[in-house]
C-alpha cells in the first residue's frame, strides 16, 4: 500500500504548493492571494495524511519499503545521490513536521487575514490584508518541502542541502515584514548565526569524507547509513583515531547548536520571534529549531563513540536548559518567554542525547513540537485581540477568551510537566535517564564523568521549577487579573494591531483545540509506563531506539513525584508574586513582582539584559573588534600598501623616464653631440680596447 | 592530423566582430539596439549549439574543429588556425554567448545619444575575441585573441564608464599587458622547446622534450599571466578600480567572462601542460587561494558601494578556483579540479546577475552608495528579488549553481590541505555576512520619500534576470549539466594528475 513514490509525495507536495504559490497565484492572481492558503492547506493536508499512513504501515505493521538512491551528481568515482532513508525517526518527525504545519497554516489564515497584524506598515496598503498571503504562504510551503527533505535525506549532503534551505526559509519568514528595521536585522542576525554553526557542520562533513577511502569500495561513503554503520568499525579496528571522531562529531553538533538555539549560539532566537506569530511557532518551536537535535539523533551511532563529545553534548544542553529558562524569569513579552523556553526544551533534548538517552530526546521532541506549537498560537491568539506582545498590557483575558485560555493552560500544564499531560511523560523520561546515567558512569568507577552527569542532572531539575514558574506567570499576567489597555498603553505597540477584546475566529481557535487535545493524552498512550489498551510499555521510546541503543529504563515513581512537585512549587510562587487569591488578598499579590526585583535587582538585570551576549557579539566582537579593526586594517592595507607598492612600479617607470625623456627634445644639436659623444667612445675601444 | 573545417568555431568568433563593425553602417539610432539584439541573439543561438554538440556528441578531444595547418606561409613559424572546443572550453563559450547577449540587454537603458554605435560595436567584438580565446587550440591564437579582447574593454571602461574611469581603464590594459608580457615569454619558450603550438599536443610534447627553460619557470611565466587575470592577490587591485567604474554591460563581461579566461588559461595550460609542476606548486595555490578568499570576504564588507562590493566579492570568489585546483597533490583531485571549473561557469551567472540588478537599480537611483538607498524591495520588488536571489547564490545557498561548486571543492581540497581548507570553509559565513547585510541596508528598511517615484523593471530588463535566475537555479538543481561535461573534458588532466599521485 505504501510505496517509495508515495514516501516522496510527503516531500513533493509541498513543493508543488510553493511553486503554485510562488509563479502563479503571487504572480498573476496576486488580488486572491487567499487561495495561497487554500492550495497549501490543501497539498499539507495531503502530506499529513500520507505520513500517517507510513507511520501506521511502517511503525505499527513493520512494512519495509525498499528505496534506490537517485544518483545526483558523478564526477570520476564520486556520487552525490539523493535518497530516503525510513526508519522509526523519520516517520515520526513526518508526521510531527505535516501535523504541525497543517495546524499551523490553517491558524494562518485567519491571523495573517486580519489586515496585517504584526505589521506597521499602515502607510502601504500593498502589504496589508490580502496581497501578502501568497507570498507568506509560498514560503510557509517551501519550509514545509524543505523540512520534510531534511528529514527524509539519507545522504549526508543531502541532508546539508535543506538543512541551508529550511535556513533560508526561516530568513524569509522572519524578515517576512522587511521593511521593519527590526525584523530585518532579526533575519539576517539569524541566518548568520545558524550559519556558524553550519560551518563547524560542513568541516565534520569534509573531514568525515577524507576518510572516503576506508570505506568499503562498493559503498558511498556519504550516505548516512553507511556512515552510521562503518564508522564505529572502522574506529574499533583503529583505522579512524578516536581524536578524528571526536572532531567529526563534534563539528557536526555545532551545526545542531546553531540551529537548536543551544549556548552559546542562542542569541538569534529570541530575536526570530520578529517573524509572524505562527511563524514562529512552525518554525521557531515545533520543527526547525528541533532540527538540531534531528541532527545529533541522526548521527547518534557517531556520537556515541566519542566520551568527549557526549559529555560535550549534554553540558551544553543542561547549560542551555537553566541559562535560557533564567532569561525567560524576566521577559515581558510573552513570544519571548516562549522562545526562552524552547531554547531551554531543546537543551533538555541535548541533555537526554548527551546522556544516552536516544528515545526520550525524541520523545520530547515530539511532545513539545505540539505543546509549543499551542503556546506560540494562542500568543498569536491573544496578540490578535489586544495588538500587543507585551504582557504588562494584557491581564484579564480569562473571561473574553475561554478557548485561549483553556488550550494555554493545557499547553502551560504540559510544558510545566505536570501529569497526566504529555509533556510530563517525556521530561520524566528525559530526567530518568540522566539520573540513571549518572548512576551507571558512578558504578564504572568513572567519578568525574559521573559527577559532571550528577551536576547536568541538577541544573534539569532547577530548570523544572523555572520553567513551571515562568510559564505561569505568563500565563497570569496574560488572562488573570484586569485587562491593563493592551495596545493602546502600549508606547511600543504602534507596531501592532488596534485593541478589540474577542475570542479569535474558528479558524484560529480550532486548530488550537486540536493541538490542546494532542497535548493532554497523547504523552501517556504514545508512551505508557505499563502495557495499556495493547499498546506496549514504553513503546515510543522502545521503537525509536531499536537497533540503536539498547537503554531500557523503567518509570520511576519517586522521581516522577519529586519532579512534579517542584514543578507544582514553580507554579505556585508564580501564583504567589502574579495572582490576587480572591480569599485572601483582592488588592495586590502575596509577594510583589517589584520587590523581588528590586532585591535581586543585579540578577535581575543580567537576565533581562541577556548576560549582554547581545552586546558581547554584536557591539564587541563583530562591530568594534572585527569591522572596525580588522576589515578596516585590511581595507586600508590593500589600498595603501598592495595597491600603492603596484602603482609605484608604474609611477617610477614613468619617473625613470622622464629624464630620458629630456634629451629626445628635438633639437638636431643635441642630437649630433651624443652621436659624436657615442663615436668617440666607440673609437677610444676599438683604439685602447685590445 | 588532418586539415577540416566545420566553420561554426569560425563564425561564432568572427560574426559579432564583423556584426559590431557592421553596425557603424546603421545610419538611424533608433535600430542600433535592435540590431545589436538580434546579432547578440544569434551569437547566443551559436554558442548554445556548439555547447549542446558537444553536449550530445563529446568525446575526449576536441569537436568541430577548424584546422588549418598551413595557414601561415612560411615553415618558420609553426602556427596552425586551430580552433576547436572539448569539454572544458565548451561551458565557457556558451557562457561568452549568454552574457554577450545579457551585456546587451544590460544596455537598454543606454541613451541613443550616448554613442550608441560604439557602444555595441566594443561590445560584439569582445564577445568575439573571448569566443576566440575559448576555442583556440594553437597558443600563438590563443595569445592573439587573449590580447585583442583589451582593445574594445579599455573603450567600454574609458568612454561609457564613471568615476575615475580614465585610470581604471588604464590600470586594468597595463595590469593585464604586464602579465601577458610574462606569459609571451613562457609561450616563446614552450615554443623553442617542442616547436609546436598545437594546445592539444603540447602536454605530450612537453612531456619528452629538453626544456630550454626549465619547466617550472615556464610554469610560472605562464601562469603569471593567468593569475592577474584571475585575479590572484596580490595581483587583484586593478580589478576593483575596473569593475565599479566600467558601465554595466561591461561590469558583466568583466565578472563574469573575462576573469574566467584566467581560469581557464590555468586548466589549459599550467594544469595541462605543466603537471608535475602544478603538483608540485599546489601548495602556493592553496595558500593563494586562501588568503583570495578570506582577505577579499573581509574587504568585501567594509565595501560601501554595491558594485565595488561585488567586485570584492569576486576576488573572493576566484579563491574557490585557486583552492580547488590545488587539490591537484591529493586524493581530491577531480572533485577539486571539477569544482573549480564549476565555480568558474557558475560565478559566472551569478555574478552577471549581480551586476545586471545593481546597474539597473543604479539607472534608477543614480547613486550606489549603500547608506544612500533603503527598502528599494517595497519600491522596485522584481530588481529587488533578482539581487537578492543573486546574493544569495552568492552566499552557495543550496539549490542554486553557487552551493555545488563550492561543496566539491571543500570536498576535493580537504582530502589534500585541511589547514587551508579549514580556514577557507570560513568564508562562507563571512560571505553571508556581506551580502545579507547588503540586502538589508539597501532593500529592506524603511522606503526612503525620494524613491517613490520610482519604477519597477521593463519588460527588456525583465527577459535577462529570468535567463540568469533560470540558468543559476536550473544548474543549482541539475547540476550534471556542467559537471559531466567537465569531468569528460578534464579527465586526461585528472589522469595525469592522478598518476604522479
Amino acid at each position: 500500500m505504501i510505496t517509495e513514490q508515495l514516501i516522496w509525495m510527503i516531500f513533493i507536495l509541498p513543493l508543488i504548493s510553493f511553486l503554485i504559490c510562488s509563479l502563479i497565484i503571487r504572480q498573476l492572481f496576486n488580488n486572491r492571494s487567499i487561495f495561497a492558503g487554500y492550495v497549501a492547506i490543501l497539498l499539507i493536508g495531503l502530506s499529513f495524511l500520507i505520513s500517517v499512513l507510513a507511520f501506521y504501515e511502517v511503525i505499527i505493521n513493520h512494512k519495509q519499503i525498499t528505496t534506490a538512491p537517485i544518483e545526483w551528481l558523478t564526477i570520476g568515482q564520486f556520487t552525490l545521490s539523493i535518497g530516503l532513508l525510513l526508519d522509526p525517526l523519520t516517520i515520526v518527525m513526518l508526521t510531527v513536521v505535516t501535523g504541525v504545519s497543517l495546524m499551523v497554516q490553517v491558524y494562518s489564515l485567519g491571523y495573517m487575514k486580519s489586515s496585517g497584524q504584526d505589521s506597521n506598515n499602515s502607510e502601504d496598503p500593498v502589504e496589508l490584508g490580502q496581497p501578502v498571503l501568497a507570498r507568506y504562504f509560498s514560503y510557509m510551503s517551501l519550509f514545509t518541502a524543505s523540512m520534510l527533505g531534511l528529514i527524509l535525506a539519507s545522504n549526508i549532503i543531502q541532508l546539508f542541502i535543506f538543512w541551508e534551505l529550511v535556513g533560508l526559509c526561516s530568513y524569509l519568514l522572519i524578515g517576512f515584514w522587511f521593511h521593519k528595521p527590526s525584523a530585518a536585522n532579526a533575519a539576517k542576525k539569524a541566518f548568520l548565526v545558524t550559519r556558524l554553526g553550519d560551518f563547524g557542520f560542513l568541516l565534520g562533513i569534509m573531514y568525515l569524507f577524507s576518510h572516503q577511502h576506508l570505506f568499503p569500495s562498493d559503498s558511498n561513503p556519504l550516505d548516512i547509513i553507511t556512515i552510521n554503520t562503518y564508522v564505529p568499525l572502522l574506529v574499533n579496528t583503529g583505522l579512524i583515531s578516536l581524536t578524528a571522531i571526536t572532531l567529526i562529531s563534534l563539528g557536526i553538533f555545532f551545526g545542531a547548536m546553531g540551529k537548536s538555539g543551544q549556548f552559546p549560539l542562542h542569541t538569534w532566537l529570541p530575536d526570530a520571534m520578529e517573524g509572524p506569530t505562527p511563524v514562529s511557532a512552525l518554525i521557531h518551536a515545533a520543527t526547525m529549531v528541533a532540527a538540531g537535535v534531528f541532527l545529533v539523533a541522526r548521527f547518534f551511532p557517531i556520537f556515541e563513540i566519542s566520551e568527549f563529545t557526549m559529555t560535550t553534548v549534554s553540558l551544553i544542553g543542561a547549560i542551555t536548559a537553566i541559562f535560557a529558562a533564567t532569561m525567560g524569569l524576566v521577559s515581558n513579552d510573552i513570544k519571548r518567554v516562549l522562545a526562552y523556553s524552547t531554547v531551554s526544551q531543546l537543551g533538555y533534548m541535548m541533555l537526554a542525547l548527551g546522556s544516552g538517552a536516544y528515545g526520550a530526546a525524541i520523545f520530547h521532541l515530539f511532545t513539545h513540537a505540539f505543546f509549543k506549537a499551542l503556546l506560540f498560537l494562542g500568543s498569536g491568539s491573544v496578540n490578535h485581540s489586544t495588538g500587543t506582545f507585551d504582557m504588562r498590557f494584557m491581564g484579564g483575558l480569562r473571561k473574553v477568551m475561554p478557548i485561549t485560555y483553556v488550550t494555554f493552560l493545557i499547553g502551560g500544564l504540559s510544558l510545566a510537566g505536570i501529569p497526566p499531560f504529555s509533556g510530563f511523560w517525556s521530561k520524566d523520561e528525559i530526567l530518568l535517564n540522566v539520573f540513571n546515567h549518572s548512576a551507571n558512569l558512578n558504578s564504572d568507577g568513572q567519578i568525574w564523568l559521573s559527577l559532571i552527569s550528577s551536576i547536568t542532572f541538577a541544573l534539569a531539575l532547577v530548570a523544572v521549577f523555572m520553567t513551571a514558574f515562568y510559564m505561569f506567570r505568563a500565563l497570569f499576567m496574560t488572562f488573570e487579573g484586569k485587562f491593563n489597555g493592551g495596545s493602546d498603553q502600549d508606547p511600543n505597540a504602534h507596531a501592532h494591531g488596534p485593541v478589540h477584546l474577542a475570542e479569535s475566529p474558528k479558524v484560529m481557535t480550532i486548530p488550537m483545540i486540536i493541538l490542546a487535545s494532542v497535548s493532554i493524552l497523547i504523552g501517556f498512550f504514545i508512551n505508557p509506563p505499563f502495557k495499556i489498551f495493547g499498546i506496549d510499555k514504553h513503546w515510543l521510546v522502545e521503537t525509536l531506539q531499536h537497533g540503536i541503543v539498547s537503554l531500557h529504563t523503567d518509570f520511576n515513581i519517586t522521581l516522577a513525584v519529586i519532579s512534579s512537585i517542584i514543578a507544582i512549587s514553580g507554579i505556585a510562587l508564580a501564583a504567589l508574586m502574579y495572582l490576587k487569591i480572591p480569599l485572601i488578598n483582592t488588592q495586590t499579590t502575596l509577594i510583589s513582582p517589584n520587590f523581588v526585583s528590586k532585591i535581586f535587582k543585579p540578577i535581575n538585570t543580567l537576565f533581562s539584559r541577556k548576560y549582554y551576549f547581545d552586546e558581547l557579539y554584536e557591539d564587541l566582537i563583530v562591530s568594534s573588534i572585527f569591522y572596525k579593526k580588522i576589515a578596516k586594517f585590511l581595507s586600508w592595507f590593500d589600498q595603501n600598501v598592495v595597491d600603492f607598492l603596484i602603482n609605484s612600479i608604474g609611477w617610477s617607470t614613468r619617473n625613470i623616464g622622464a629624464p630620458i625623456k629630456q634629451m629626445h627634445n628635438g633639437q638636431i644639436q643635441m642630437y649630433a653631440t651624443i652621436t659624436s659623444l657615442g663615436i668617440l667612445v666607440i673609437t677610444f675601444f676599438i683604439v685602447f680596447g685590445t | 592530423m588532418v586539415d577540416q573545417f566545420n566553420w561554426i568555431l569560425t563564425i561564432a568568433i568572427f560574426f559579432p566582430i564583423i556584426g559590431g563593425i557592421s553596425l557603424l553602417l546603421i545610419p538611424q539610432k533608433e535600430y542600433i539596439k535592435i540590431f545589436a539584439i538580434l546579432f547578440g541573439t544569434i551569437e547566443f543561438i551559436l554558442c548554445s549549439y556548439i555547447f549542446l554538440f558537444q553536449f550530445t556528441n563529446g568525446i575526449g578531444g576536441p569537436v568541430l574543429v577548424d584546422l588549418n595547418s598551413t595557414w601561415f606561409p612560411t615553415n618558420i613559424f609553426n602556427v596552425q588556425y586551430y580552433l576547436g572546443v572539448d569539454g572544458i572550453s565548451a561551458p565557457f563559450v556558451l557562457l561568452t554567448g549568454l552574457l554577450g547577449l545579457i551585456s546587451i540587454f544590460a544596455s537598454w537603458n543606454l541613451s541613443n545619444d550616448h554613442r550608441i554605435r560604439e557602444h555595441f560595436m566594443w561590445l560584439l567584438i569582445l564577445q568575439g575575441a573571448v569566443v576566440g580565446v575559448f576555442t583556440s587550440l594553437d597558443f600563438f591564437m590563443f595569445f592573439i585573441f587573449w590580447e585583442l579582447e583589451l582593445i574594445p574593454m579599455y573603450f567600454l571602461i574609458s568612454i561609457w564608464g564613471s568615476g575615475r574611469k580614465h585610470y581604471s581603464a588604464m590600470k586594468f590594459v597595463i595590469f593585464t599587458i604586464l602579465g601577458s608580457a610574462f606569459m609571451l615569454v613562457g609561450v616563446l619558450g614552450i615554443y623553442f622547446s617542442t616547436d609546436s603550438f598545437n594546445m592539444i599536443e603540447l602536454p605530450e610534447k612537453l612531456a619528452t622534450a629538453k626544456l630550454i627553460i626549465p619547466a617550472s619557470v615556464l610554469f610560472l611565466l605562464t601562469i603569471i599571466g593567468f593569475a592577474v587575470k584571475l585575479p590572484v592577490f596580490p595581483l587583484h587591485t586593478w580589478l576593483p578600480d575596473a569593475h565599479t567604474d566600467a558601465p554595466t554591460a561591461a561590469s558583466v563581461m568583466l565578472a563574469g567572462v573575462l576573469l574566467k579566461m584566467g581560469g581557464y588559461g590555468m586548466l589549459r595550460v599550467s594544469a595541462s601542460m605543466f603537471p608535475n609542476e602544478l603538483h608540485q606548486f599546489a601548495w602556493i595555490l592553496a595558500l593563494l587561494g586562501t588568503i583570495n578568499i578570506i582577505y577579499g570576504a573581509v574587504i568585501t564588507i567594509r565595501q560601501t558601494d554595491l558594485k565595488r562590493l561585488i567586485a570584492y566579492s569576486s576576488v573572493s570568489h576566484m579563491g574557490f578556483v585557486l583552492l580547488g585546483l590545488s587539490a591537484a597533490s591529493g586524493a581530491g583531485v577531480s572533485i577539486g579540479i571539477t569544482g573549480a571549473s564549476m565555480q568558474m561557469f557558475t560565478h559566472g551567472t551569478i555574478t552577471g546577475l549581480l551586476f545586471l540588478s545593481i546597474g539597473f537599480i543604479y539607472d534608477r537611483t543614480h547613486t550606489r552608495y549603500i547608506p544612500d538607498l533603503s527598502g528599494l524591495a517595497q519600491n522596485t520588488p522584481f530588481l529587488a528579488t533578482g539581487l537578492i536571489i543573486a546574493g544569495l547564490a552568492s552566499l552557495g545557498l543550496p539549490a542554486t549553481s553557487g552551493f555545488i561548486a563550492e561543496i566539491t571543492i571543500f570536498l576535493g581540497a580537504f582530502q589534500t590541505w585541511p589547514i587551508f581548507t579549514t580556514i577557507s570553509a570560513f568564508g562562507v559565513v563571512l560571505t553571508a555576512g556581506y551580502v545579507l547585510w547588503m540586502i538589508q541596508r539597501s532593500l529592506f528598511q524603511h522606503k526612503l520619500e525620494k524613491f517613490n517615484t520610482l519604477t519597477d523593471a521593463s519588460i527588456g530588463e525583465m527577459f535577462p534576470i529570468i535567463v540568469l535566475v533560470i540558468s543559476i537555479i536550473g544548474i543549482g538543481i541539475f547540476p550534471s549539466i556542467i559537471s559531466d561535461m567537465f569531468s569528460l573534458g578534464l579527465q586526461p588532466i585528472i589522469s595525469n594528475l592522478q598518476a604522479i599521485n
